[in-house]
C-alpha cells in the first residue's frame, strides 16, 4: 500500500496516541470546580499553552473546536454576524471577500451568508496558481471600506498547494482595520505559520492534519474580536465556543502541534525531497502531465497534477487497484466527481480539469512509496485515456 | 428447465464491475460474484441530475441515499465502490427518449432502454476500457455458453422472478460482458433478503423499488405534464362523439382504464378502456375492452441475441415487463421490420412498447411495436 492522501488525513504520531489514550482514562470536566475538574482544567490549559505556543500566539488567543469545519464556520458567520450589527452606532458591515479557491468550509459558509444573511459575497481574483493577489484584496475593499464586514483567504491550498502571501494580504486588511481570517490546515506543520507575526484576525487549525485526533480543531483568534457564537450553550472557551472540552482530544492535538512545530524544517526538507522526485517520475512516465499550482510557492507534500484525456475518478480507481491511495483532490459528499472549483477559479477548461490526480505525502512516506506512484502512473494514464471521458 | 443447457461459467476469476444501484438484488448480486473468486468493483451510478446543493453543477444519483446505501453494501463486501456520473447520457438516451415516446402517442419501457444504452453500453464501455471483463447486475436472467463460445440470453430458473424481457435488447456482444449471479436462484425473494441479512448487507429490508427511477413520486402523468406542458383535447369513442376532455393526449396509455375521468356511462354499463391515442389532433379514443383485442402487429428495430431469423418461425412473444408469454408467429421483413401474429388475439398492446421473442427458454430477439392490427374492427 502506498498512502499518498495525507491531506485528507494523515496517521496519528505514536506521542498523540499515548497522549490521547493517557486522558481517555483519566475523569473531569475541565468546567468543574472540584479536584477532577482541577485536573481536567490543567491539562485542558497547559495543551492550550503548548498549542499556542506551536503556533506563535498567546493561549487567551486559542479557542479549541470540534474540528476545522467548526473553526471556519465560526470565523466566517461570527465575525460576520459581530460586523453586521455592530451596535454603538457603529455602520452595519455586509460584504465578505473570499478567495473563490477556499476550501468548502469556508466557501459554503460564505455563500449560506449571501443567501440566508444578507451578506453580498465578493470573490476575489486568482493568478493561474490560484494566488490572490495584495492589490487585489486592497482594489476590493477600496471600492467601499466602510461596509466590508470580513475577508477570508486560505493559507494555503488542500488541493494544489499554493502558498497565499497572508502576511501581504494581512496588511493591507489590517489598514482598514477589516479581519482578515486564514484557513491554515494544510499549513500547519509544513510551512512557519506564526499567527502572532501574520496580522491576522483569526486563524483555523485542525488536529488530524497534523498527526493529532480527529474531532479537533482551534481557532486562533485576536483577543479584540468577539465572534457571535455558532454554539451557544455554557459559555466555554471566551462565550464563544460552547461545549465540554474535549479532554483527551485537546491533550494529543497539542502534541502533535508540539511536534508539527519542532519538525516543520525536516518535514519540509525530506518530504519536500520526496515530493520532488514523485513530481520528476509522473512527468518521466507522463510527458504532457500538467503540474498544478504554483511551483515554487506551494506545501513541500503536495503534488499536483492535469492528466488531459482522462477522467481523474477513472485514474483514482486504476491507482487503487494497485494500492495507491490519492485523491482527486476535490472530494464530493455525494460521491460525483465534479470539475474541481480550484482548478475552474485558476482558469483552467472545466473537460481538462476532470483528469486531476493529487498526491500528499505525509511524515510516514517512503521512498517506496513515490516507486509504486513512478511503476503505476505510466499505465494508469494510458488505460484512462481510452476509458476517455464519459 | 428440461433443457440441456449449461449455465455461465467462468473457469479463471474476472475483474467485473458490479452495478450497484442500492437495491438488494444488486448487492447480493456483486457479493456472489465476489465469494465466486471475481474481483469485483462496486459502481453506483448517478443517473439524475438534481442539484443537491449550491456547488455548480453538483449531482445527486437517484437518491443519495441509494448511493449510500450501495456504498455500504460494498463496505461489507469488501470490494472498491465508486459512484459514475452517467446523468448525461441517461438523460440523453432514455429519459428523452421516454418524454418524446409519450408525446408520440407511445408507451415506452425505460428500463429496456437503459440496459440497452446506459448499463451495457455506456458502462460497459467504459468498464472495458478500465481493463475489466465484464459488467455484473442483479437481473434475474441467464446467460448460456454454448459449445463454441457464443452466447444465449435465457429466462431465471424461477419465471415469476425472470427479467429477461428488460433484456432482451442485449446482442451477442453485450452478453459476452454481462454477468447475473441471481439468474440461477431458485429462491423467493425472501430468501434473497434473507441471503442479504446472512452476508451482513443492511440493504436486506430495503423495500423494493417498482417505479420509474427518474419519476420518484410515481406521477408519470405530472412528470410528462411538467414537461410537455398542459393541452387539453377531447376524448371521444370511436364513432367521435365527445365525452370529456384531457390535459394531454401524452398522459395515456392503450388499455388504460383509470383516471379517464369521464362524467357519462357507457349505454351497456361497461367500463371503457383507452383504444387510441392520436397525438396529432390531441385526441384519445375510448371503448368497451373487446376492442382492445389485437391479433398482429408490427415492429422495428429489431435486435438479435445471435443470428436474425432466416424465415417465418413460431415462438411465444412476451409483450410487457410482467406479462405472460403468448404463442406467435412472426417474420422479419426487409430485414429491419417485424410482422407478428397472434395465435389468439391479444388485449392491450401498446405501440412503444418492447416484443420479445422466445424459443422455449431462450431469448430470439426484440423489437418495438409500432402498429398493431386490431382483432375487431372498432364499431
Amino acid at each position: 500500500m502506498a498512502y499518498l492522501d495525507h491531506a485528507a488525513t494523515t496517521p496519528m504520531l505514536p506521542e498523540a496516541i499515548a497522549a490521547m489514550t493517557a486522558q481517555l482514562a483519566v475523569t473531569g470536566n475541565a468546567s468543574s470546580l472540584h479536584a477532577a475538574g482541577r485536573r481536567a482544567r490543567r491539562t485542558v490549559e497547559e495543551a492550550r499553552e503548548a498549542l499556542a505556543e506551536s503556533l506563535g500566539a498567546r493561549p487567551s488567543e486559542t479557542v479549541f473546536t470540534a474540528g476545522g469545519t467548526e473553526a471556519d464556520n465560526l470565523a466566517v458567520k461570527g465575525l460576520y454576524w459581530a460586523r453586521r450589527a455592530p451596535g454603538g452606532g457603529a455602520p452595519a458591515r455586509t460584504r465578505v471577500l473570499a478567495s473563490p479557491v477556499e476550501h468548502h468550509a469556508v466557501l459554503d459558509a460564505v455563500h449560506w451568508l449571501g443567501e440566508h444573511e444578507g451578506a453580498t459575497v465578493e470573490y476575489l481574483p486568482v493568478d493561474a496558481y490560484g494566488r490572490v493577489h495584495p492589490d487585489a484584496l486592497r482594489e476590493a475593499i477600496e471600492r467601499n471600506p466602510d461596509d466590508v464586514a470580513l475577508a477570508t483567504v486560505m493559507w494555503a491550498n488542500n488541493e494544489i498547494g499554493t502558498i497565499q502571501p497572508i502576511r501581504e494580504l494581512a496588511d493591507v486588511a489590517r489598514e482598514f482595520d477589516i479581519p482578515l481570517h486564514a484557513d491554515a490546515v494544510q499549513a500547519f506543520g509544513q510551512v512557519p505559520v506564526d499567527f502572532g507575526a501574520s496580522g491576522l484576525a483569526a486563524m483555523t487549525v485542525s488536529g488530524h492534519k497534523i498527526g493529532g485526533p480527529y474531532g479537533i480543531g482551534a481557532l486562533l483568534l485576536g483577543r479584540e474580536y468577539s465572534p457571535v457564537p455558532v454554539l451557544h450553550g455554557g459559555g466555554q472557551e471566551r462565550h464563544v465556543r460552547s461545549g465540554t472540552l474535549d479532554v483527551p482530544a485537546v491533550a494529543a492535538f497539542a502534541v502533535a502541534g508540539q511536534h508539527a512545530a519542532e519538525h516543520r524544517e525536516w518535514f519540509a526538507r525530506e518530504i519536500g525531497a520526496l515530493r520532488d522526485d514523485l513530481v520528476s517520475a509522473v512527468r518521466a512516465a507522463v510527458p504532457d502531465a500538467i503540474p498544478g499550482g504554483d511551483p515554487d510557492g506551494r506545501l513541500p507534500a503536495n503534488a499536483h497534477f492535469t492528466f488531459p484525456g482522462c477522467e481523474g475518478d477513472s485514474l483514482l480507481l486504476l491507482l487503487d487497484a494497485q494500492g495507491i491511495e490519492c485523491s482527486t483532490g476535490s472530494a464530493c459528499t455525494a460521491g460525483v466527481a465534479q470539475p474541481s472549483h480550484v482548478l475552474l477559479a485558476t482558469g483552467t477548461d472545466p473537460d481538462l480539469a476532470r483528469g486531476t490526480l493529487r498526491f500528499s505525502l505525509g511524515h510516514t512516506s517512503t521512498k517506496a512509496d513515490v516507486e509504486a506512484v513512478a511503476g503505476a502512473i505510466g499505465p494508469a494514464v494510458e488505460r484512462a485515456r481510452t476509458a476517455g471521458l464519459s | 428447465m428440461t433443457e440441456n443447457r449449461t449455465p455461465q461459467q467462468h473457469p479463471r476469476p474476472l475483474r467485473v464491475l458490479a452495478a450497484m444501484s442500492g437495491g438488494v438484488d444488486s448487492a447480493v448480486a456483486a457479493a456472489r460474484a465476489a465469494e465466486a473468486g471475481h474481483d469485483v468493483t462496486g459502481v453506483h451510478l448517478a443517473l439524475s441530475a438534481n442539484p443537491q446543493s449550491f456547488r455548480t453543477g453538483a449531482r445527486g444519483c437517484c437518491t443519495i441515499e441509494d448511493s449510500r446505501d450501495a456504498r455500504r453494501a460494498a463496505d461489507v463486501i469488501g470490494i472498491p465502490f465508486y459512484v459514475w456520473d452517467l446523468a448525461e447520457r441517461f438523460r440523453e438516451d432514455v429519459v428523452e427518449d421516454f418524454i418524446a415516446e409519450y408525446e408520440a402517442g407511445r408507451t415506452p419501457n425505460p428500463c429496456l432502454r437503459c440496459n440497452e444504452k446506459i448499463k451495457f453500453a455506456a458502462l460497459l464501455d467504459k468498464a472495458l476500457a478500465l481493463g475489466f471483463d465484464a459488467v455484473v447486475t442483479g437481473h434475474y436472467a441467464t446467460v448460456v455458453v454454448n459449445e463454441d463460445g457464443t452466447r444465449e440470453l435465457h429466462r431465471a430458473s424461477d419465471m415469476a422472478k425472470d427479467q429477461s424481457y428488460v433484456l432482451g435488447v442485449l446482442d451477442d456482444r453485450q452478453l459476452a460482458h454481462a454477468m447475473f449471479p441471481l439468474g440461477d436462484t431458485l429462491t423467493t425473494k425472501e430468501e434473497i433478503r434473507a441471503e442479504a441479512e446472512e452476508r451482513g448487507l443492511a440493504v436486506a429490508k430495503k423495500p423494493d423499488s417498482h417505479d420509474i427511477c427518474f419519476i420518484a413520486d410515481g406521477d408519470t402523468r405530472g412528470f410528462l405534464a411538467d414537461r410537455l406542458g398542459k393541452a387539453e383535447g377531447d376524448i371521444v369513442d370511436a364513432d367521435g362523439n365527445k365525452l370529456g376532455t384531457h390535459e394531454g393526449a401524452f398522459g395515456y396509455t392503450i388499455g388504460q382504464r383509470k383516471g379517464l375521468r369521464i362524467g357519462t356511462p357507457a349505454p351497456d354499463g361497461k367500463p371503457r378502456y383507452v383504444l387510441d391515442i392520436s397525438p396529432v389532433n390531441n385526441t384519445v379514443t375510448v371503448g368497451p375492452a373487446a376492442d382492445l383485442d389485437v391479433s398482429g402487429l408490427t415492429a422495428i428495430k429489431p435486435r438479435w441475441c445471435g443470428a436474425a431469423p432466416t424465415g417465418p418461425g413460431t415462438y411465444t412473444a412476451q409483450l410487457r415487463a410482467h406479462g405472460g408469454e403468448t404463442p406467435v408467429r412472426a417474420e422479419l421483413v426487409d430485414g429491419s421490420e417485424l410482422r407478428v401474429t397472434f395465435d389468439e388475439p391479444v388485449r392491450g398492446v401498446a405501440p412503444g412498447q418492447a416484443i420479445v421473442l422466445y424459443d422455449g427458454t431462450r431469448v430470439v430477439g426484440s423489437a418495438t411495436i409500432a402498429t398493431t392490427e386490431r382483432a375487431t374492427a372498432a364499431a
